[in-house]
């Protein structure tokens, strides 16, 4: 399978404090790779450099077949970025959002891509109301359908569901899970494990600006003491609650679907 | 690169129509660049304008040259918001990280400056021609007028897209705005200054409002045009080089 990204020796510091010292990774295309990293590893600065939004210090980083340093145009024809706060304009309605991107992308037929991303997450009804008025989770969504305007074949999602309430984190695993299916590369970022266990088929853990592991989780499971046997009465987690009590246990009819 | 060239004036003109519906959708902006200055032209001529010795008999056609770049002036920290509000919400990162011509996003908001400063400024002198304002300019004295006011509004709207860029806070973002809306109260905009103490009259006769307040005055009136274009257009051209520079210099840096 081929590479949808292969970055060797990364570096980058800010003024003189070294964010990355060395980044070696790649992602083969169609598949999701989630980065796991604490608060202030480097995850956002490797999105920005991925991205071309940031220069590197040394190394090379090649998107979708494309030196992000030499051929910055071409990489922007392939990637479509959500970054770490939903960049949704409020005064504009969540059709308008859209058909913004649509235009600034240049299509053809801009009301219909509009409306099927609309209907595909679940905004047809709020779609002609300003974002001002959307929930946490709706602006998130309108986020991602506006990365998805134009079919990019690279998504970068950086920190998707930080700040989410359970419920729309939920959501968006589907959709992310969703858009892996129809062949989209999905590079995302995370802090939560939990996240990066469900979500990603390869996992690169970023720690004081280098990869200190990354795999298969089966491979980083491996690398790490053999798992004890123990038997443990099976509790609810308080989040298996939250949603049992509101009714709304999606992430488990989600998984029954695929 | 090419590619993305091409379609500079087409992703400029989305940019262009995108700020425009935030103008026409926010009251308070629409407020604050119109409607004000028509008040305050009400007052002046109305309440206080029978006190005020400005040695002409028609004090509209004296005052509405400074309400005019009043109004521009009050309109930029407007530009400074929306710029700052798009680097706040990660906007110009998503526009960025897209195919399109690099500094589309901000010449869309310069433009946005341009087309609705003109709107403001046109509603304005309807407003005063219905106050009594005359004028028997020709076209080419109106051409002046319009091209000196484009220049102001070009130099301060560059004056606030370096406060957007950089600023910290959305007051911040807004607050160099102040000083500038002030400067024309220090100016030749209400009354003339040969009536002010001296140390606030040197002051007054060599700030940038004077004598763009005084060009429009004489283009509009059909007086001799003086000396004083030349300091207008210089005021306008200089600080329009230096703001644009700067301006270009922390978009660079900020979004890449």
């Amino acid at each position: 399978m081929e590479n949808a990204i292969l970055v060797t020796g990364l570096t980058k510091s800010y003024k003189k404090l070294p964010v990355l010292k060395g980044v070696d990774f790649e992602v083969k295309k169609g598949t999701i790779f989630a980065l796991l990293g604490s608060n202030g590893a480097g995850k956002t600065t490797i999105v920005k450099i991925l991205t071309t939004l940031l220069k590197q210090d040394s190394g090379t980083a090649i998107v979708n077949g494309f030196d992000v340093r030499v051929k910055p145009a071409h990489v922007r024809q392939a990637i479509s970025l959500t970054g770490q706060f939903a960049a949704v304009d409020e005064i504009l309605t969540g059709r308008e959002n859209l058909i913004l991107i649509a235009k600034l992308r240049h299509l053809e037929s801009l009301r219909q891509v509009a409306d099927d991303l609309l209907q595909r997450f679940g905004l047809s009804d709020a779609a002609d109301r300003r974002v001002s008025t959307y929930s946490g989770g709706m602006r998130r969504r309108l986020d991602i359908a506006m990365s998805l305007v134009g079919k990019p074949e690279l998504i970068f999602l950086d920190e998707p569901t930080t700040g989410l309430d359970p419920e729309a984190r939920i959501e968006v695993w589907a959709n992310v899970k969703k858009l892996a299916d129809s062949g989209v590369t999905v590079f995302l970022t995370t802090q939560y494990l939990e996240e990066a266990e469900k979500l990603a088929e390869r996992i690169a853990i970023l720690h004081e600006g280098t990869i200190i592991a990354q795999g298969t989780l089966d491979e980083l499971k491996k690398m790490f003491p053999p798992s004890k046997l123990e038997y443990v009465e099976k509790q609810p987690t308080l989040e298996e609650i939250f949603l049992a009590i509101i009714g709304k246990k999606r992430g488990e009819t989600n998984e029954n679907q695929q | 690169m090419k590619t993305s060239n091409n379609y500079f004036f087409s992703d400029m003109s989305v940019m262009l129509g995108r700020s425009m519906r935030h103008i026409l959708r926010s009251m308070d902006t629409i407020i604050t660049v119109t409607i004000t200055p028509i008040v305050m032209m009400l007052l002046f001529v109305y309440v206080l304008g029978g006190a005020i010795q400005a040695g002409t008999d028609n004090y509209v056609n004296y005052l509405l040259p400074g309400m005019l770049l009043i109004s521009i002036a009050s309109g930029t920290a407007y530009i400074a918001y929306r710029l700052f509000m798009d680097m706040q919400r990660g906007i110009f990162e998503r526009f960025s990280s897209m195919p399109i011509a690099r500094s589309s996003a901000l010449w869309g908001h310069v433009l946005t400056a341009l087309v609705s400063n003109a709107i403001s400024v046109i509603v304005i002198i309807l407003v005063a021609l219905i106050m009594g304002f005359r004028s028997s300019a020709g076209i080419l004295s109106w051409l002046s007028v319009a091209g000196i006011l484009a220049l102001f509004t070009l130099a301060l709207t560059w004056l606030a897209v370096i406060a957007g860029l950089s600023a910290k806070s959305v007051d911040g973002a807004g607050a160099f705005s102040y000083p500038l809306i002030f400067l024309p109260f220090i100016s030749s905009a209400f009354v003339p200054t040969e009536s002010m103490p001296t140390v606030v009259r040197i002051f007054a006769e060599n700030q940038p409002v004077t004598s763009i307040v005084n060009t429009i005055r004489a283009l509009l009136s059909e007086s001799p045009i003086e000396n004083e274009i030349w300091v207008a257009l210089a005021w306008c051209l200089i600080t329009l080089v230096i703001t644009y520079l700067f301006a270009i210099r922390i978009y660079k840096r900020k979004v890449g």
